[in-house]
């Protein structure tokens, strides 16, 4: 069972965000990049699957800021075959493009099945799984959380809104998008991934020509407007109790 | 407790012999079974194996078994195991230490612990916050803060701030009342503001011996780029990091404990303290001020120093001072800790100040005040119960 983990990186929230000049994006020297979390847990699915049988984990990502950390920490995890592919990336690259080099590339590994994060907090156009299923002619289950893999199929639990659980049996290949993984992502301490980085090797592969072909065309983009309304009501207990009932009562709560 | 079959005795030796290494490793095998040690951890009660038992099963080639427990996870590294070990066995630097990295390298790690390690690899901080931001506690504040590389490029003085003591909104108040101080002193003084990472010192006693030794070279690379006489901290984890786990690296900075430095300065700083501070203060010895690095009076003679003070002594007080249950990764295991033993040692600590009398609790750690006022809200008979850091009080003499 040939498994494949499409990964991606997005700007890690944590940083302020800046936006350039343009008004059309964020700062690229401002953005630090992370690993999508989600993506994060498809990487221990297909950890854990490898763990109950799979022959093979094979990462694979746009060649970008960060991403050789990220590749040994899956490879310390237990990843077999990590994979960059070379090329004009930048940290806010279509979804519909990732997908198309992703496709492309993809189908030489001949997967049994791919496991990517359902989605990333940056997707504009769609989430990655369905269009890579689309590309690939494979079928396709997101919000994923937990895979069996019996004799030519997978079943699969798929999380729905007010917690609604399908278990589906999908027919191999197929794309799986990733809600949570069975178990949450395991730590690797540094020493191994120090370790892992002097014996595994990341081959690079060049990625086709990025076409954005479908792709929305940001005009502007704004941070969220901010207004002062907190109100801190001074005075002792029972003057600040006072007015509380006051303004419940003018806006109609009481 | 179920007890499993021995399965790698191989195992049991290769650790028994890794705990074997200067300084001191060898005495472990002087070991009395006297279990003082036992008795003595403040968690102990709630370990399958506590130290003495940890010993005996290495002993009977069993401690594969000890790894099948929680046991690790109760430990605050707080050094009273190895304070009254009579055969002087490193408890706390080796077995439990070791014990923990055994854990983390099998994939035993509470989820809690696992967030706080992947916060420092990744931001350089514990709390997770942005790297950038270490130096915003100086924003909007008075006293003048010089950074390294923006400000000057020498001082006599590099502070070195911490994680708590940058990002925690609790702490940051004890930064900003040693940059008060360090400007009434007229010090020359600097900190590496966005440089600065994590010392990761109780992350390598929470056993991520991998990440100490990847923050400890960040550090020292940044601090290897500026010129200054010594390191001053407000932080007992990072003295300890700068004094006695770094060098272990080949890291040597001279440093020493705010309180320390603090202290000489004492005839200076005298005229200054004009506020009285009245009420009863009690002084929380700090394990790594205390008990691993052996200060107990440059503190209790800074708060003599301030008018007003009369210092009472906790029933647990120098060489037996109780840990505030934040070491050794006990500040990320409180919903872990918690959950085993429906207490926290901070809060025994509030009922010994309470017995006292103390209206103040002053520590000399920036992991206390958080950890003591939450202790404090659930404590009826400590509401009213201030904690402030000696350089907290000290500023506040000041005004």
């Amino acid at each position: 069972m040939n498994l494949v983990v499409p990964i991606k990186m997005v700007p890690d929230l944590v940083e302020e965000l800046v936006i350039d000049a343009s008004g059309a994006r964020l700062d690229p020297d401002t953005v630090r990049l992370k690993l999508n979390e989600l993506d994060e847990h498809a990487i221990e699915q297909a950890i854990l699957l490898k763990e109950k049988g799979a022959s093979q984990v094979v990462v694979v990502a746009p060649d970008i800021e960060g991403i050789d950390e990220v590749l040994f920490t899956a490879a310390a995890k237990g990843a077999d075959r990590l994979i960059k592919l070379t090329g004009r990336w930048s940290y806010d690259v279509s979804n519909r493009a990732l997908a198309r080099v992703l496709a492309n590339f993809i189908k030489t590994l001949r997967p049994e099945l791919i496991l990517t994060g359902v989605q990333a907090h940056n997707d504009l156009d769609g989430a990655v799984g369905p269009a890579l299923a689309e590309h690939l002619g494979m079928a396709y289950v997101g919000y994923v959380s937990g895979v069996l893999i019996t004799d030519g199929s997978a079943r699969v639990r798929k999380e729905f809104p007010g917690g609604l659980i399908a278990e589906m049996r999908v027919q191999l290949p197929a794309v799986l998008g990733i809600q949570a993984a069975e178990k949450p992502p395991r730590y690797v301490p540094i020493s191994k991934i120090r370790a892992t980085m002097k014996t595994a090797t990341i081959e690079t592969f060049p990625a086709a020509e990025l076409e954005t072909i479908g792709a929305p065309v940001n005009v502007r983009l704004s941070p969220p407007e901010t207004r002062e309304r907190a109100l801190m009501i001074e005075g002792d207990v029972n003057a600040v109790a006072a007015r509380l009932v006051e303004i419940f009562k003018e806006h109609g709560v009481l | 407790m179920i007890v499993s079959p021995v399965t790698n005795p191989a195992f049991n030796d290769a650790f028994y012999a890794s705990l074997q290494t200067p300084p001191n490793g060898e005495r472990i095998r002087t070991c009395l079974q006297c279990g003082m040690c036992s008795g003595i951890c403040p968690y102990g009660y709630l370990m399958d194996f506590p130290p003495g038992r940890m010993i005996a099963a290495l002993r009977s080639e069993i401690f594969d078994r000890v790894l099948k427990t929680d046991t690790v996870w109760m430990c605050v590294s707080c050094y009273a195991c190895t304070e009254v070990c009579p055969s002087g066995i490193p408890l706390t630097e080796k077995l439990m230490t070791r014990a923990k990295e055994e854990m983390i390298l099998a994939g035993q790690i509470p989820a809690e612990l696992q967030l706080a390690f992947e916060n420092s690899q990744r931001y350089g901080n514990v709390l997770g916050q942005s790297p950038r931001k270490r130096a915003d506690w100086i924003k909007g504040i008075q006293a003048h803060v010089p950074i390294f590389g923006k400000d000057k490029k020498a001082a006599e003085v590099l502070w070195y701030v911490g994680d708590y003591a940058s990002y925690h909104p609790r702490s940051q108040m004890i930064s900003r009342a040693l940059a008060r101080l360090l400007n009434a002193l007229g010090v020359d003084f600097a900190i590496l503001g966005p440089e600065e990472s994590s010392d990761g010192d109780s992350q390598r006693l929470a056993g991520e011996r991998g990440l100490f030794e990847m923050l400890a070279h960040k550090n020292a690379q940044a601090l290897r780029k500026y010129k200054f006489k010594e390191i001053i901290t407000t932080d007992p984890h990072a003295f300890n990091a700068f004094k006695n786990a770094y060098p272990t690296l080949g890291i040597t900075f001279p440093v020493r404990h705010a309180t320390q430095f603090l202290a000489e300065r004492l005839e200076q700083l005298k005229p200054l303290l004009k506020n009285p501070v009245n009420g009863k203060v009690t002084f929380h010895d700090p394990c790594y001020l205390g008990r691993a690095n052996n200060i107990y009076d440059e503190p209790r003679a800074l708060l003599q120093a301030i008018p007003g003070v009369e210092l009472v002594e906790m029933s647990h007080s120098g060489k037996t001072s109780l840990c505030c249950g934040g070491g050794g990764g006990g500040m990320w295991l409180d919903g872990f800790q918690w959950e085993r033993a429906r207490t926290r040692t901070s809060e025994w600590r509030i009922h010994e100040a309470v017995a006292v009398g103390a209206t103040t609790l002053a520590v000399a750690c920036p992991y206390e005040p958080p950890r003591f006022e939450d202790a404090i809200k659930t404590i009826r008979q400590a509401s009213g119960m201030e904690v402030r850091d000696v350089v907290e009080l000290l500023a506040e003499s000041m005004e």
